[in-house]
């Protein structure tokens, strides 16, 4: 046989079965075994997807943890420092209310008292009033007992009203 | 594994051995390496496996011939055997003739399609397997053959499918797969000793690089064609120069596949054979120190060759398909007038395809 002339035999052979080889290959094994390779790699490419979804959920959650840590603790100084100043003013308040109260109350004792002495001078003038009238009552009585006395001072006021 | 190989190896060698002595003929017949070595590399009508002093061992093939007017005849080699006429249909240095002279057309079965089918249906149980480990591990790491073969599968699809055709690689894939793992199978049991030289034969890589030339132009789209038939760049006048020039191209890409696998597989088998030959030529056992060692230097580098020769006829098949179905061109590729996908991209590749073992003898 000529090594460089193709024999039609082998040609047609080789034609008929080399197609058959490719159809049986590609419906039996390249089909099943390319659509494996595609589904293996698409499943390895959407966990890795996943896994770094997951990182970055983490990290944000963790830079959101955080965020609510350094807030929470803002809130806590500031609360802190509402108290502290909400407790001084209460001091405060409560100080200048007792200094106002004893004020008041010191006032109000003063003004009793002003008014306690004032009756008091009052009774004590009445008394004397009381007394002097009784003293001059009694007086009279003893001048006026002749009926001379009583008709100088007669004339004595008469000669008043004369004047007027 | 390896070390199966290197014994397979060595027993080609050794088959060597044994077969061409007797083959050379009687004492006292001039020893032709040129006949010897041509009658291994090319087709036959029956199986020789081995001869020794008490005769030969093969296996004859059934011929089916079909003559115009007389129609098909079925009967076996054997009876064409040693020069024997089965009607009008006798073996003429394994050609099929008729004593008339008539038409006769050989559709035999002969050793080299007898060897296709052997390997068709090998590669189609070792990939059914696999396909079906697949299936049944799906969502598993692979494992065994599956695991074995993956890489080489993924290789195919991603380096030559993917980056030589581009986005609609997919449709391709399976005509690409099964021209690599069947010029790769055959050319490793193409090594194996007694077997059929199938890849090394013209009529195979003739039928394959056909079928690329087919697919090819039934995938050709509107820009291949236009490069064709109105080269983009070129002044009008030229066209008289370029289209027959660009017409031949087309021919001539798949003829080279089909040179390019014959002549390297022929070759590496040829060589083998001759340092085998020189044992004989020069009638001393002691050449075997130097014949051995070269033969199985060799056929390590055939080794090698088997699966370089099926990554670059799949690849140059794959850029052909490319061209083919390529949507736009870059404008630096107009300027470059006669360049074809494979001259383009070929650069990178022309050391691969120079055959180291060749250039050194």
């Amino acid at each position: 046989m000529n090594l460089i002339t193709p024999e039609f035999g082998l040609l047609f052979w080789q034609t008929l079965i080399f197609l058959l080889l490719f159809l049986l290959l590609a419906k039996f094994a390249w089909k099943p075994i390319l659509g494996s390779l595609k589904e293996r790699e698409e499943s390895i490419d959407s966990a890795l997807k996943m896994a770094q979804q997951a990182k970055e959920e983490m990290q944000s959650l963790k830079a959101g943890n955080e965020k609510l840590l350094a807030e929470a603790r803002k809130e806590r100084d500031q609360m802190l420092k509402e108290g502290q100043a909400m407790a001084a003013q209460f001091v405060e308040q409560a100080k200048t209310t007792a200094t106002e109260e004893a004020n008041r109350i010191t006032q109000q004792a003063r003004e009793a008292i002003q008014q306690e002495k004032s009756q008091a001078l009052a009774e004590v003038r009445n008394t004397a009033a009381q007394l002097s009238v009784d003293i001059a009552e009694r007086l009279l009585r003893r001048e006026l007992a002749d009926p001379a006395a009583q008709q100088k001072l007669v004339d004595d006021y008469l000669k008043d009203v004369k004047l007027n | 594994m390896k070390r199966l190989l290197t014994l397979l190896l060595c027993l080609c060698t050794f088959v060597g051995f044994g077969a061409e002595p007797t083959e050379s003929g009687e004492k006292g017949e001039s020893f032709n390496p040129g006949e010897v070595i041509l009658h291994h590399v090319a087709d036959s009508h029956e199986w020789h496996w081995f001869s020794t002093d008490n005769g030969h061992f093969v296996t004859y093939l059934p011929i089916i011939a079909y003559q115009p007017g007389k129609g098909l005849s079925v009967f076996s080699s054997e009876e064409v055997a040693e020069g024997k006429t089965h009607g009008n249909l006798k073996l003429e240095e394994e050609k099929l003739v008729t004593t008339d002279g008539s038409k006769v057309y050989d559709f035999s079965i002969t050793k080299n399609v007898a060897a296709l089918a052997m390997s068709s249906l090998l590669l189609v149980i070792i990939f059914s397997s696999v396909a079906k480990s697949y299936r049944r591990r799906s969502g598993q790491a692979p494992s065994g053959l599956q695991n074995a073969l993956e890489p080489f599968v993924v290789f195919i699809r991603d380096e030559v499918g993917k980056k030589s055709i581009g986005p609609k690689y997919e449709r391709y894939m399976p005509y690409l797969l099964t021209v690599f793992f069947f010029i790769w199978f055959n050319n490793l049991l193409g090594l194996t000793p007694g077997a059929a030289n199938l890849t090394g034969n013209i009529a195979v890589t003739m039928a394959m690089a056909l079928l690329t030339l087919i697919i090819t132009l039934f995938s050709a789209n509107k820009n291949y064609w236009g490069h064709i038939f109105a080269p983009p760049g070129v002044p009008w006048p030229l066209y008289v120069i370029m289209v027959p020039v660009e017409l031949v191209g087309v021919i001539v890409k798949p003829f080279s596949l089909m040179i390019r696998l014959f002549a390297n597989i022929t070759a590496g088998h040829i060589i083998i054979l001759s340092f085998i030959s020189l044992i004989f030529i020069f009638r001393s056992s002691a050449t075997g120190f130097l014949s051995v060692p070269f033969g199985l230097f060799i056929s390590m580098l055939e080794l090698l060759v088997s699966i370089l020769q099926a990554y670059i006829f799949t690849l140059l098949t794959a850029m052909y398909i490319g061209s083919a179905v390529e949507e736009h061109h870059h404008d630096e590729a107009h300027h470059e007038d006669f360049g074809t996908a494979e001259e383009r991209a070929g650069g990178t590749n022309l050391a691969h395809l120079g055959r180291p073992d060749v250039a050194a003898h």
